[in-house]
């Protein structure tokens, strides 16, 4: 929607996932320095270090590109 | 559409995953950014435009994620993947044949006669074409069916918590209904929509990993197969349309013509084109091609839902080292149910962080669905009930006011529905019959509306009400002489999904019998009063100047092309 002022929904999903994708990764990397007793299945693949590295592009594409401060420069 | 499982009678005091630190840091983010958002848009929530029907300033784009996400009630993940668990591919069918077609029927037939008609809600527009009579007959039974159903999903909810988490179920009911409140109550539609949109990628993020890890671990899609077949031998559970040739044939006790017909037909049609929970996301359209698009661009996404809620379910029959059972036989040898199969899919494949991220996707999932629900009864009451019957003359700001404190009290009624459901189980029973009574008919009622002129104000209301009551009729007669399945659903093998279909055929059969015969026995209306309601007598906007690639119908024949195709791929 165009109000004027109005701060774009995009950008509100865009930094949630740009906090989940930081937490998300830290968690994954901590796991893997330190193996957890017991592992879930397929810990190997290490899927929070790569699916945080995702949340953290996709929140931070729609952050800048929907920034309200962008707008008004 | 309602969701049908038996969730709800759990009583064992299961604690399927534990979260840590950082799992709860991501729940609270969440309910954070909702009620932040709510509180942001109250400043541009304050006409009842603007309350009701979001600024009718949607895009396609988000008004076709939030008329989806709207769909996305809590049992939507857990409950398919267990019917997937139990029934198989089955359980697709209510994501394609059982939406596909009808979203695409919306967007192109539907839609412009609700846009250009101006209404604010569906009994808004019958009363239009039809009167008074027949809006207000419809506005009692949606909020009525509205309240009921969204108290049920927060019970639901909240026992999945208890059982998942092992959060109390008080706490788990008053939080996350108070939240929506909240938001809802301060940003009106506008804040619902923009809260769905966020939700739907949530739950998306949240629950597309199960899917890929697990697709990994079984070694792909026929290796998934294979260990399917190895697990159930003799059980047909990855074949779509193979097996419905008869009753016996497949899990679901169902035949083709019940799908196709009942399920493809009056429920799904029903269901997506009139029921105002979801129709409302898209009257918030900015102009009548992104009306068009958004139940397009929804039907485009919806085709992809199953991925991730029936394919773990489907997965979980591959790769779960436990054998699934029914919920009683759970609660006896405390074993797992097929109900709990996405958080144990969670928890096998799901370490820190990520584990959160998928609770979240499940509350996201409850609370667009309750959003949905109480932006929807508040409208229906304001401008159906209040308006034409209670305080006809006021300002635009008090109706405003009566949507905001209609909003808390749609929460405090389904909160108090929850707990009724919580002391008398037996509800569910019969909550599961009121789609069919009240949906159905009022599909005939729309639809001879919107296409056939005849149709005369007489005829919609006796119609509608002739369609209810006999579904309520068949319901009682199965209830009072379980014989009687064999003459409602054809069959006495009939299990309780496909009578309900069955029921809701027949409903709408009724309906638009009584609809025709009442109407040629009464004066029509005259053609004037038809415009902009009526094919025929409404001048549609033409799209010749928009490019290909941008006009409705284009993207209506690509979905419908990948619809075929995969019901095929999957027969």
């Amino acid at each position: 929607m165009h109000r004027p002022g109005l701060i774009s929904i995009w950008f509100f999903i865009g930094a949630v996932l740009l906090i989940y994708g930081i937490l998300i990764l830290g968690a994954g990397v901590y796991s893997a320095a330190v193996p957890e007793s017991n592992p879930v299945v397929l810990a190997n693949l290490h899927a929070g270090v790569w699916w945080g590295i995702l949340l953290i592009a996709l929140g931070a594409f729609y952050s800048l590109r929907f920034s309200p401060w962008r707008r008004k420069r | 559409m309602p969701l049908t499982p038996a969730l709800l009678m759990q009583t064992t005091p299961l604690r399927l995953v534990s979260l840590s630190a950082i799992d709860i840091a991501i729940i609270v983010i969440y309910f954070a950014a909702v009620l932040g958002i709510g509180f942001y848009l109250k400043r541009y929530a304050e006409t009842g435009e603007d309350f009701f029907l979001a600024g009718r300033e949607m895009t396609a784009w988000i008004a076709g994620l939030s008329f989806l996400a709207a769909n996305l009630g809590s049992l939507e993940l857990m409950g398919w993947a267990a019917s997937a668990y139990q029934y198989g591919i089955l359980a697709t069918h209510w994501y394609w044949i059982g939406a596909i077609p009808a979203m695409l029927f919306l967007g192109l037939v539907m839609m412009p006669f609700y846009y250009i008609s101006r209404t604010h809600s569906v009994p808004g527009y019958l009363q239009l074409r039809y009167g008074e009579a027949a809006r207000a007959l419809s506005a009692i039974t949606f909020g009525f069916m509205t309240v009921l159903m969204s108290g049920i999903n927060m019970y639901s909810m909240a026992l999945v918590m208890k059982v998942v988490l092992g959060w109390d179920i008080h706490f788990s009911i008053w939080m996350s209904s108070l939240t929506v409140g909240v938001y809802v109550f301060l940003g009106g539609l506008l804040s619902a929509i923009f809260n769905e949109v966020l939700q739907f990628v949530l739950i998306w993020l949240g629950a597309l990993l199960i899917s890929i890890i697990g697709l990994i671990d079984a070694g792909g899609w026929s290796g998934m197969v294979a260990r399917i077949q190895h697990n159930f031998p003799g059980q047909s559970y990855t074949h779509l349309w193979s097996t419905l040739g008869s009753f016996s044939d497949n899990p679901m006790g169902i035949h083709w013509v019940g799908i196709v017909f009942g399920l493809g037909w009056v429920i799904s049609f029903g269901y997506w084109t009139t029921d105002f929970l979801v129709v409302q996301r898209v009257l918030a359209a900015r102009d009548l091609r992104s009306a068009k698009l958004a139940p397009i661009i929804g039907s485009a996404f919806k085709m992809a839902v199953p991925f991730i809620v029936i394919l773990p379910g489907l997965l979980g029959l591959a790769v779960l080292p436990e054998r699934l059972v029914g919920e009683g036989q759970a609660v006896a040898t405390g074993g797992h149910s097929y109900n709990e199969v996405l958080p144990l899919m969670l928890a096998r494949y799901c370490g820190p962080g990520l584990l959160g991220l998928g609770i979240t996707a499940l509350i996201a999932g409850f609370m667009s669905g309750m959003a949905g629900n109480v932006s929807a009864f508040a409208t229906v009451w304001t401008y159906d009930i209040y308006r034409p019957y209670i305080r006809r003359e006021a300002t635009d700001a008090h109706y405003v006011a009566v949507g905001r404190w209609c909003t808390i009290l749609g929460v405090l009624v389904s909160i108090g529905t929850a707990y009724l459901v919580m002391q008398f189980l037996s509800i569910m029973d019969y909550v599961q019959a009121l789609f069919s009574f009240f949906i159905a008919p009022l599909f005939g009622t729309v639809l001879l509306g919107m296409l056939w002129p005849r149709a005369t104000p007489e005829g919609g209301f006796w119609g509608l009400l002739a369609g209810t009551l006999s579904s309520i009729g068949m319901w009682l007669w199965v209830k009072l002489d379980p014989a009687a399945l064999r003459y409602v659903a054809l069959s006495p093998k009939a299990k309780d999904m496909a009578e309900n279909m069955y029921r809701a055929l027949w409903s709408w059969i009724v309906c638009v019998a009584v609809t025709i015969i009442v109407s040629y026995a009464t004066r029509p209306k005259p053609a004037e009063e038809l415009t902009g309601l009526v094919y025929g007598h409404t001048k549609l906007p033409s799209e010749g100047e928009y490019p290909l690639y941008q006009r409705p119908a284009f993207w209506a024949c690509i979905v419908g092309a990948v619809f075929i195709v995969l019901n095929i791929i999957f027969w």
